[in-house]
């Protein structure tokens, strides 16, 4: 009940963020302008306003979790706001939970925004939308996914970190996990076997996020396959489990000076 | 019963990259606070007040000693639905409205929607913030914050109530509200806890108070005890004196001070009060007061702290909120 409190209000504080108006604006005005770029490029239209405006939701999805991730304990440390809810009947795993799924509602209301956005764009190009369009939603869902992992990762880092800090540890991360297939490649054919061993170490300990970029497969009409739907959504639970259960131990230990 | 209980409360900090360099806040605090009691926990700035506080409500954990809130044990999270806390110069959530906040903290307590709106518009109307809840937290000024940190410890009907540094930065009239409101909090026989460094404060609301220095205990007692120990002079104030009658009570005054036609005499052997009245009512002279000299909470916290330069000029004394 307390997690679903600390949600609501984290949720009321962080969308009348000015900072998060902008990036949605930036967001629906970069979609609106794939429709110019699709005008100029003859034949691929649709792909170009599919794969813009998805991509768009994408950057502007991690550029929101990642400003408002760092800022949901740092900042609350920092500005000691956070003295005033830990000393109530508040334990800190709520606290964690609660930030987390507030931030998780204040992303999903954003990217549910923007893709009506996107959906108004795809109109205003075909003048209609049909059943195949819905096939978006999944590669939005997956950008959502992505995102809760995302968030997850901020929110660990500014468990232990500055809010700059964990604004850069948690892009870099978001940079390696969408290569991190490449990574085990790169291990593979390296021939040295320690490279080999710590290439698969690295891939399974870093988040696989190069698996939930579907963007392009929507744009040229492919189907989503089940096992990437069950598979995906499984390995972002189990991922944000694990995120969650590092930040409860470690905001279980902090001091707040 | 006991509303705090601390047993050789210890905390370390440890300082530096490396974190290898320990500083002592608090040092074997032993403190025992009686329900109902206005506890003043005194100090100069870094003596342990604060940490004391965020010991007790686990905001940094004890290196060594116990402590218990309401006879329960500080790791117990539902003891501190009957406490309260105001930190020192509070700050909320910006976007939200002061209403909102209350309602949220409120949510935090399992108050139920109904109780939660009646207690906000009590405490509200009672502090003056009736009309400013719509307005966004980030639109207040300092002392309606403090408002707002005082309504929103109060949302619970706490038992308990930890303040520190209350009237830090107000002005005299939101110094004068904090004091009103922890009197109202004495007159319902709540125990308040609260710490500062303004001894006129501490002088003026206190039952019992606590002097911290440097982690340390150094004193603790009842206000009235520890006020009326000593009786460090008698302060006789008389009108139109002769020159003679002064010369004459001379031997028994230390010191003689005057101010248009009052002169200021002060005895300071008690037993010799008596004789030099004696004199000046001989001599037809009028008097005009009889005082005892007592002494004063900041003669004690001196004589705890030291009185060593860096105390002297990191206490604030009485009037000097604004440290």
């Amino acid at each position: 009940m307390r997690v679903a409190t600390i949600a609501i209000h984290t949720f009321k504080e962080s969308v009348r963020e000015k900072v998060l108006y902008n990036l949605v604006a930036f967001a629906l005005l970069l979609i609106g302008a794939a429709i110019l770029f699709g005008n100029i490029s003859v034949g691929i239209e649709r792909i170009i306003l599919i794969t813009l405006g998805l991509t768009s939701i994408s950057v502007f999805g991690l550029l929101i979790a990642i400003f408002i991730g760092i800022g949901l304990v740092s900042k609350e440390i920092e500005r000691r706001t956070i003295y005033n809810i830990l000393s109530k009947p508040v334990s800190r795993v709520e606290f964690i939970l609660g930030k987390y799924a507030g931030l998780l509602l204040t992303l999903c209301v954003n990217t549910a925004i923007m893709t009506g956005g996107f959906y108004v764009a795809l109109f205003y190009q075909k003048h209609s939308l049909n059943g195949e369009d819905v096939a978006f939603l999944g590669a939005v869902y997956f950008i959502l996914l992505q995102l809760a992992i995302v968030v997850g990762i901020a929110v660990v880092f500014s468990c232990i970190s500055t809010p700059v800090l964990s604004a850069v540890f948690t892009f870099c991360l978001y940079v390696i996990g969408n290569f991190s297939n490449d990574i085990q490649a790169l291990g593979g054919e390296s021939g040295s076997r320690v490279l080999g061993v710590c290439a698969n170490v690295l891939y399974y300990l870093l988040p696989n996020l190069g698996n939930f970029n579907i963007i392009s497969r929507v744009a040229h009409g492919a189907s989503i396959p089940a096992y990437l739907w069950i598979g995906n959504s499984l390995y972002a639970l189990l991922y944000v489990t694990v995120l969650m259960s590092i930040a409860v131990l470690v905001f279980e230990e902090r001091e707040f000076r | 019963m006991l509303a705090v209980e601390t047993i050789g409360l210890t905390k370390d900090y440890r300082l530096g990259f490396w974190r290898n360099r320990v500083r002592r806040a608090l040092d074997r605090l032993d403190l025992r606070v009686e329900a109902g009691e206005v506890f003043g926990l005194l100090g100069p700035n870094g003596a342990g007040k604060t940490t004391t506080l965020k010991l007790l409500l686990r905001l940094v954990f004890p290196t060594s000693g116990t402590a218990c809130i309401l006879g329960q044990p500080l790791d117990d999270t539902s003891v501190r639905a009957h406490v309260a806390f105001l930190p020192e110069n509070p700050n909320f959530y910006d976007h939200l409205t002061a209403e909102e906040y209350l309602g949220y903290i409120g949510a935090l307590f399992g108050l139920p929607s109904a109780l939660r709106r009646r207690r906000i518009s009590e405490l509200t109307g009672q502090l003056g913030l009736a009309s400013s809840l719509k307005v966004q937290l980030r639109r207040f000024s300092k002392g309606m914050i403090q408002r707002v940190g005082i309504a929103q410890a109060l949302i619970n009907d706490p038992d308990l109530v930890f303040l520190d540094e209350p009237m830090s930065g107000l002005d005299p009239l939101g110094r004068r509200e904090v004091r009103d409101v922890i009197l109202w909090l004495k007159a319902r026989k709540k125990t308040v806890f609260f710490s500062t460094h303004i001894l006129s404060d501490a002088e003026t609301l206190c039952d019992r108070v606590a002097v911290l220095h440097h982690g340390r205990l150094q004193g603790c007692g009842e206000l009235n005890r520890i006020l009326a120990l000593s009786v460090s002079a008698t302060e006789v104030v008389i009108e139109s004196p002769s020159p003679d009658v002064i010369t004459e009570v001379m031997p028994y005054v230390s010191s003689v001070v005057r101010t248009g036609d009052r002169v200021r005499l002060e005895i300071p052997d008690e037993g010799r009060v008596e004789t030099a009245l004696e004199v000046l009512l001989c001599r037809g002279t009028k008097l005009i007061s009889v005082n005892p000299v007592k002494k004063s909470l900041e003669d004690y916290f001196v004589e705890k702290v030291g009185g060593s330069g860096e105390s002297s000029q990191r206490v604030t004394s009485a009037g000097d909120s604004n440290s």
